[in-house]
Formats: structure tokens, sequence, C-alpha cells
């Protein structure tokens, strides 16, 4: 693999509570290749967002990255001053949040948001910035961008927002782009446009992708790699075919065995039994070991470490001690 | 935007007939018109000559007609104490309390903004956690008592400020103004920050509140995520959104700033309209107080018209009608 454009290590975000520290991310590690579109799946409070917050460098305080390491291009970004990472935000990784309603300022218009995010990251005129705004509309499939563009946010509908929250994440030409499930808020009919939009632009444009969705059926379409989060640890990643035909981990196992599908006939859809645990009450071990129906003792007092068991393939699971130790000698 | 204007015009004149029933009905129930008007030495027949020159025992719905008529032209009688034409004495009056007025209402507003950006975008720091403590006293110490505080600190001991009446004052357009002498604008200090000390502590409370409340608003963060700049995301994106609420609850206080400007002039001896309202109840002055309930109703009904006329300038969402072909 080329030097990777996004590298996360053992990355830890906690909240400082009144009962203690809250480790909602715990010793995460991917990296993102140049171009490739990452997804990332996981049930709510597994910690998608958060890890998409603590990259752009927008966690919530008291969240506090407490460990690990983030590099853009081998440069070091979660120890920057805040004023050099406003710089990256927009200018180097954009971000698509879920809710197209409520992402754009209501009092200002369309052209206002955009000339002003264009002017913040290049040194260009007013007119230069809105001839600019106006063909980036035009690119996400604004019609008659030129007239819409001194249209308000509320004159646009839920899937035409997202379009414009797409083209202000992409105006200042960003390396990374983060969609925070950029389709959870809109109509089915619309969800597709949408993600083939966002592919399309950013492969265009030669930007990577992470995707953050529970939905594995918009991974399964549109993302290389998938990585699967659970209470705030990385499961598994690995390509997306792969992971999807083959997963290697009993929860991805799971996850995989819950979507139903069209060709066979299924009464009951298979369900993992148990709820992921709070963030006060994860197991020691492995943290889904008391879900897990293939548990072993080892599972109940030893984390597992992330094993190599193929070509960008990591899965943190002891089923596969042995695959991995095969992999690394082979 | 036309019709929306005329349909709040209309509502305004019905609110305006309705206060002009209530004003002309304190006529009939605070006592006999006549009595208060005449001698005890008047015969029956002197007073029902009176009663009949003055149009009393025409039906009702006559006299208020007439008395709209009257109030339309700017006639409200003559007042019972001083012998001078209402309207005339209002007039004379009004300059003091409008400067007042507005002086208290503009520091209110710009201070209580002020401070409630600030306070709102240093949650955490000493000097808001001090700023909304000393909020409190403006909250909850009555007027009366924090106007003669002021008198007791800046006139009596320190005799830094005059603690009573106008000063010199200068006549600018038929306009008496003390905001052109120095002894003028002396005399405004204390009375202005009694009256203003409330309002301002309500608007910085009610702008920190709204503040944190659009701070928290997804479009902020995605103004941050954008890597737009503090001030751009602070001053740009959330305080124009805090204003939508916050100008409702300003434009109403400055209506009851002028209105409830009674208890300062009384307290600063202040010759303004609510000193000679106060003077007209003690003395069952009904013409007065009938004028001034129409002045106040007045102020508020155009207040409101001009607020709800900036709303629809803020905000692009209640212009609907270019909405509508899309």
């Amino acid at each position: 693999m080329s030097a990777p454009l996004l590298s996360v290590r053992d990355l830890i975000v906690e909240f400082p509570t009144r009962r203690g520290t809250l480790r909602a991310l715990d010793g995460l590690s991917f990296d993102i290749a140049p171009g490739e579109v990452l997804g990332m799946v996981g049930e709510s409070g597994a910690g998608k967002s958060l890890t998409g917050a603590a990259i752009i460098g927008l966690l919530e305080p008291p969240g506090r990255i407490a460990g690990g390491e983030i590099r853009l291009r081998s440069e070091r970004i979660d120890t920057l001053s805040p004023d050099a990472m406003r710089r990256i935000r927009g200018k180097r990784i954009g971000m698509v949040f879920q809710d197209p309603l409520t992402s754009l300022n209501p009092l200002y218009t369309v052209a206002r948001q955009l000339t002003e995010t264009i002017r913040t990251h290049a040194p260009v005129s007013e007119a230069e910035a809105r001839k600019r705004a106006v063909a980036l509309l035009d690119r996400v499939g604004i019609p008659a961008a030129a007239r819409r563009i001194d249209d308000y946010p509320h004159h646009f509908s839920g899937g035409m927002r997202q379009r414009v929250v797409i083209a202000l994440a992409l105006c200042a030409e960003p390396e990374l782009v983060i969609a925070d499930e950029p389709t959870t808020a809109l109509d089915v009919s619309v969800q597709a446009q949408i993600i083939d939009l966002i592919k399309e632009i950013c492969a265009e444009r030669g930007a990577s992708v992470l995707l953050i969705t529970h939905d594995m059926g918009v991974i399964a379409e549109t993302a290389d790699r998938v990585a699967v989060l659970y209470a705030g640890r990385l499961a598994e990643i690995g390509p997306v075919r792969e992971v999807i035909t083959n997963a290697a981990h009993p929860y991805t196992r799971g996850l995989m065995g819950s979507i139903p599908t069209l060709t066979q006939e299924t009464d009951r859809l298979v369900q993992i039994p148990g709820a992921m645990p709070r963030l006060t009450a994860i197991p020691q071990g492995c943290a889904f070991n008391p879900r897990c129906r293939e548990v072993m003792d080892r599972c109940r007092t030893d984390r597992p470490e992330a094993l190599t068991t193929g070509e960008g393939r990591q899965v943190a699971c002891w089923l596969h001690a042995d695959d991995a130790q095969e992999a690394a000698r082979g | 935007m036309f019709a929306f204007i005329l349909r709040r015009l209309v509502q305004s004149a019905i609110v305006m007939l309705v206060v002009a029933l209530v004003s002309f009905s304190l006529f009939r129930f605070v006592g006999d018109p006549v009595a208060s008007m005449v001698g005890q030495e008047t015969t029956l027949a002197e007073r029902e000559a009176l009663r009949e020159s003055l149009g009393l025992n025409d039906p009702i719905l006559v006299q208020f007609g007439r008395f709209v008529g009257r109030a339309l032209q700017g006639d409200f009688g003559i007042s019972y104490r001083l012998q001078q034409p209402v309207m005339e004495l209002i007039l004379s009056r009004l300059p003091a309390t409008l400067e007042l007025a507005l002086v208290s209402g503009i520091v209110a507003f710009a201070l209580g903004i002020t401070l409630g950006v600030y306070t709102a975008l240093n949650r955490r720091g000493w000097l808001s956690n001090f700023i909304m403590t000393a909020s409190l006293i403006g909250v909850s110490l009555p007027t009366f008592l924090i106007g003669i505080l002021l008198i007791w600190i800046f006139a009596v001991e320190l005799q830094w400020l005059p603690s009573f009446g106008r000063g010199e004052t200068v006549e600018v357009w038929g306009w008496k103004t003390g905001l052109l002498t120095p002894s003028g604008r002396a005399s405004l200090v204390l009375p202005a920050i009694t009256l203003g000390l409330y309002q301002m502590t309500l608007i910085m409370r009610l702008v920190r509140a709204e503040m944190l409340e659009v701070l928290r608003a997804d479009y902020i963060k995605f103004a941050r995520a954008r890597g737009l700049t503090n001030r751009a995301v602070h001053f740009g994106h959330a305080l124009k959104n805090t204003l939508v609420p916050v100008i409702t609850i300003t434009g109403l206080q400055l209506g009851s700033i002028i209105a409830f400007s009674i208890i300062t002039e009384t307290v600063f001896q202040w010759p303004g309209v609510g000193a000679l309202f106060i003077n007209s109840v003690q003395f069952v002055d009904v013409p007065v107080m009938a004028a001034y309930l129409m002045l106040i109703a007045l102020v508020f009904v155009i207040i409101n018209l001009t607020v709800d006329l900036l709303y629809y300038a803020v905000d692009p969402r209640l212009r609907v009608d270019r909405a509508a072909g899309h």
C-alpha cells in the first residue's frame, strides 16, 4: 500500500465525568490511502461519529484525545494549535453532516455561505468566489445554479440541501472528506443519488472519503474497505468484498447475518443476543465476549490485539491467532 | 409584504379602539365628572345645564364616537387640576420621558447584548460567573430601591451627580432637550441607570441563553467544520440567529421602559409624563389619565409593529412569497 493519506494510531478519546473517566474510543488504529473510500460501521455509540470528530478536531468538550496520534500525510494534526487546526478544517479535511435541514444557517443565502467559506481558504475576490460557487453548485447537480444560488436554505428540498452541504464541504478542495451518516436523514429515493454524488465527486478530485454509516448496503456499494467498530474498538477491517462474504470476527458475522436478503426466504433475521455494553461497564478482555457464540476462556481475560490476517485485513479476535501467525510466516 | 403591513395596521387600529373604550369608561366610572368640576354651591339646575352642554346626556355610543373623534385630532379635553389642554401638558412633558427612556433603552440593549455574548462565549471564566451573579441583583432588586441606593452613593456620599430634576434644558425645534447641556447630561445618568438596569440584565440573560442554544446548533458545527474563523462563526453566524427572539423581547421592553418610567420619574422627580400621571391619579384628573393610557397603548402598538417588520427583515423564512414558486 502507498503512503497513507490519513493514519490513525492507537487513538484514545476520553470523557471525564463525575463518576470517573469514560473511554469512548480505545486504541483505534486504521489508515486511509489516497483516493480510497473507507466505510466505518457499527452500532449507535460504537464511536463512529466520535472518530470523525476527533480527526477533524471538533470533539465536544469535555471530550478529549487522551492518547495515540492522527497524521495527515505524515504530519501530526492532533497536537496542532486551535488556529492551525482551523486552517486544516475545510481546506484539507471536509466534513458532511447527517442532517442537511439543520446544517445550513437559515438566515444567510447559499451564495453568502459558499463565498464566505471559499474566501476563508483562498485569496480570491468576491466575484471570483461567486463564480466558483456557481460552478460548484452546478457540479453537485443543482439545476439553474446561477439563479438558485441567491436562495435561502429553506427554498431547497432535503436532497438539494444535502447537495449544497456537499458543495460547501468540498469548496476548498479537501484531500479527505468525512461523511458522517450523510443519508440517514434523507428520503430513501434520494439516498442513492447523494451517495453516488459523494463518491463520484471525490473520485474526480482524488479525495479520500471516510464514510460513517450504519447502513451495510451503502458500504457494500460505495466503500473500498470497511472498518467495523464495537464499543470504541476496532473489531475488523478489510476490503469490503472480503469482509462481507467472509467475515472473520463473530460480531461482523452477526452484523452480516442481520441483513435481510432478497434471494433467501427467511422468517426471522439473525440476531446478536444482548446489547453493546455501556462505556461504564466494558467487560474485561474482548469487549464482545459476553455476546459471542464462540467465546473462549482467553477472551474473558486478555484483550485481543488487531491481528493481520491478510493484505490490508486485520481482525481483533483470538479465533484468528493461528491464521495471523501463518500470514506472518507466509 | 404589503398585505402583511395592511393586516397589521388594521389589527393595531382595533387594539387602539378597545383601549379608547377603556379610557372613555374611566370618565364614567371614576365618579361623576360634573361633580368634580363644579363647586358646592352650584344648583341642581346649573349642574343639569352643564351636563347638557357637555353632551353627557347623549347616548353612550354618541359620546364614545365624539371621544374617539376628538382623540384623533389630539384633543383630550382640559385637565381638571391644571386647567390646561391635556395634549399640551403631555407634549410638554414627553421629551423628558422619551429622552430618559431612549438613553436607558440604548444602554440596556448595547450592554445587555455585549455582556450576554461575552458570558455565553466564556461560559466558565470567572468574569462570566461574576457578571451572572451580579445580574441577579439587577433582576431581583426593585427599581425604587436601586434608585434610592444610587442617590445615596453618588449624590449624597460622593456628591458626583445631582439627585433630582432634569438640569438645564435647551429648546431645539420645539423639543426641550437636556442632552445638550452638561447639567442635563449629568442629571440623566442616575435615572437612566435605574430605569435600564433591570432591562439590561434581562436582555443579557436572554442573549446568553439564546446564544448557548444557537452555539449547539448543527449549522454552527458545520460552520466550524468548514474552517471558518471563530470570529465569523460567533459574530457572523451565531449572533444573528440569537437576535431573532431577542428583538421581540427588547421591543416590548422598550415599551415598558416608557410606560413604567413612572417609578423612576417619581424617585428622581424627573419632570416627565410618568410623574404627571402619578400626580393626576392623586387628584383624580381623569382626562390626563385617559390620555396617558391612550399614549402608552399607542407606544406599544407602534413598537409591536416595528418589531414585526424587523423580524421580517432579519429572518428570510418569513418572506414566504418567494418560496411559493419552488
